[in-house]
């Protein structure tokens, strides 16, 4: 029998097309219980590595045969000699390399749509849930709330011959370090952050602001910033060649952004209904909302993408349609679910205040991103 | 603390840690402590639910220069 290697993008493959899959997690209960691979279509048995260290016969006997069997771990060793002594009773099994932190910085970048001399991609991360975005038009390219893992959004712009010229955060990330700074630092880009978010950032960027456009490309394709607060004091949309909105931690496709994550519930639940129930509304119905999260896999379309169009969204996402103010602020300010691991450390580090080693900063975001509420 | 064993695990990613941290455990008797030294940042949550499981009691624990220390006491 033989141990084989899978990497993350093998199992994301098995996500996206729902295959079935039987995930052996031999992290500790706690670490299982905050967080896994999500999928409809696995099962699961979590085991801690060290109640197997006598032997797995017994195990053996509780593993389906007919399934494709993944053992899973923090890192990758633990499982790796766990499905050593599982080849020795002879069951096959594979391992997932890099484990639970491969996973999590595993980003799969996936086309949602043509634009003018190019494309829009959204960059799915989904071990965490974060969603990214490279607009492509003319050889110039615009990256919106990129993710830690920078080179995967420089490496993807040289393959499409693009040059970043912007870089955006739509707001101060408590769940995620952002690479919009490392990418700016590393390409030349000019790096946005909307000013009311940033007032303790410790570094040069631009101010982002309410009804600034920006153009990347010869064809001219419009970047326009929506200010929306609510998530954030400074939390800025942005509308892409009039077809995308890009909503950032506000408005998700089965959930609403939570205004607690800096502090300030009380303060910015207004500001929260104010943009999901007047402005949004203002915009048009076709707008493609291209949010920064999502919480679970049945947000995610066939085709790995997370994309709906705002005219559903009005109707069918209950953050959008409680008509009570009372009752809206209720459940945007009581029993939240808790807060995303690390948060302060992770805004600090976004503000430049601590610079974490990269060991710590994947420590730091372990979990899921939790930043959602849902009615 | 008094410790009638100590391990040293520093440099030892996981599952070694708890792997030598068990097999250390069987040298010495019941109420006795084991003094666990290690630098992998996952120790500190298994071998808090490995001593758990295992009926032992983590005594002290501390951390100094990014050395994770552990007192056991064998149950």
């Amino acid at each position: 029998m033989t141990v084989t290697m899978w990497n993350a993008s093998d199992v994301a493959e098995r996500v996206v097309n729902q295959r079935p899959l039987f995930i052996l997690d031999v992290r500790n209960e706690d670490a299982f219980a905050d967080w896994k691979i999500e999928s409809p279509s696995f099962e699961y048995k979590n085991v801690p590595y060290f109640d197997l260290l006598d032997g797995v016969e017994e195990l053996v006997t509780e593993l389906p045969k007919d399934k494709e069997i993944l053992v899973v771990c923090a890192k990758e060793g633990s499982s790796e000699m766990v499905a050593d002594m599982l080849s020795e009773e002879g069951v096959d099994a594979a391992v997932l390399e890099g484990g639970m932190k491969a996973w999590s910085e595993h980003l799969e970048p996936v086309k949602v749509g043509d634009l003018p001399g190019g494309a829009l991609y959204q960059f799915v991360r989904l071990g965490k849930g974060c969603l990214s975005y490279m607009a492509i038009s003319d050889g110039e390219a615009a990256v919106i709330d990129a993710t830690r893992m920078s080179d995967v959004f420089v490496k993807f712009a040289e393959e499409k011959g693009a040059e970043i010229k912007y870089v955006f955060d739509t707001h101060l990330h408590a769940d995620h370090i952002s690479g919009g700074r490392t990418i700016a630092e590393e390409t030349g880009a000019q790096y946005f952050l909307p000013p009311k978010d940033a007032e303790e950032v410790v570094f040069d960027y631009e101010p982002l602001k309410d009804e600034d456009t920006m153009q990347i490309g010869s064809v001219k394709l419009d970047i326009q910033a929506v200010y929306s607060p609510g998530h954030t004091i400074g939390s800025t949309s942005f509308i892409i060649n009039d077809e995308y909105l890009l909503s950032g931690d506000i408005l998700f496709i089965d959930s609403i952004g939570r205004p607690d994550l800096a502090g300030k519930a009380e303060d910015w639940v207004g500001d929260l209904r104010e943009t999901l129930y007047s402005r949004y509304r203002g915009l048009s119905d076709n707008l493609m909302v291209l949010p920064a999260h999502f919480m679970d896999m049945k947000e995610v379309n066939e085709d790995g993408s997370v994309k709906r169009q705002l005219g559903k969204l009005l109707e069918e996402n209950h953050g959008l349609n409680v008509k009570d103010e009372n009752e809206f602020r209720r459940m945007v300010t009581e029993n939240l679910p808790p807060q995303p691991n690390s948060h302060q450390e992770i805004r600090e580090t976004n503000m430049g205040k601590i610079t974490p080693d990269t060991e710590r900063k994947r420590e730091m975001e372990i979990g899921p991103n939790r930043c959602a509420v849902r009615g | 603390m008094n410790a009638q064993k100590v391990l040293d695990a520093k440099g030892l990613a996981c599952p070694m840690p708890i792997v030598k941290t068990k097999k250390a455990m069987n040298d010495i008797d019941s109420g006795e402590v084991l003094e666990v030294h290690a630098t992998d940042a996952g120790a500190k949550a298994d071998l808090a639910a490995w001593t758990k499981s295992g009926g032992h009691e983590i005594l002290e624990q501390n951390e100094e220069d990014g050395v994770l220390k552990f007192w056991i006491k064998k149950g």
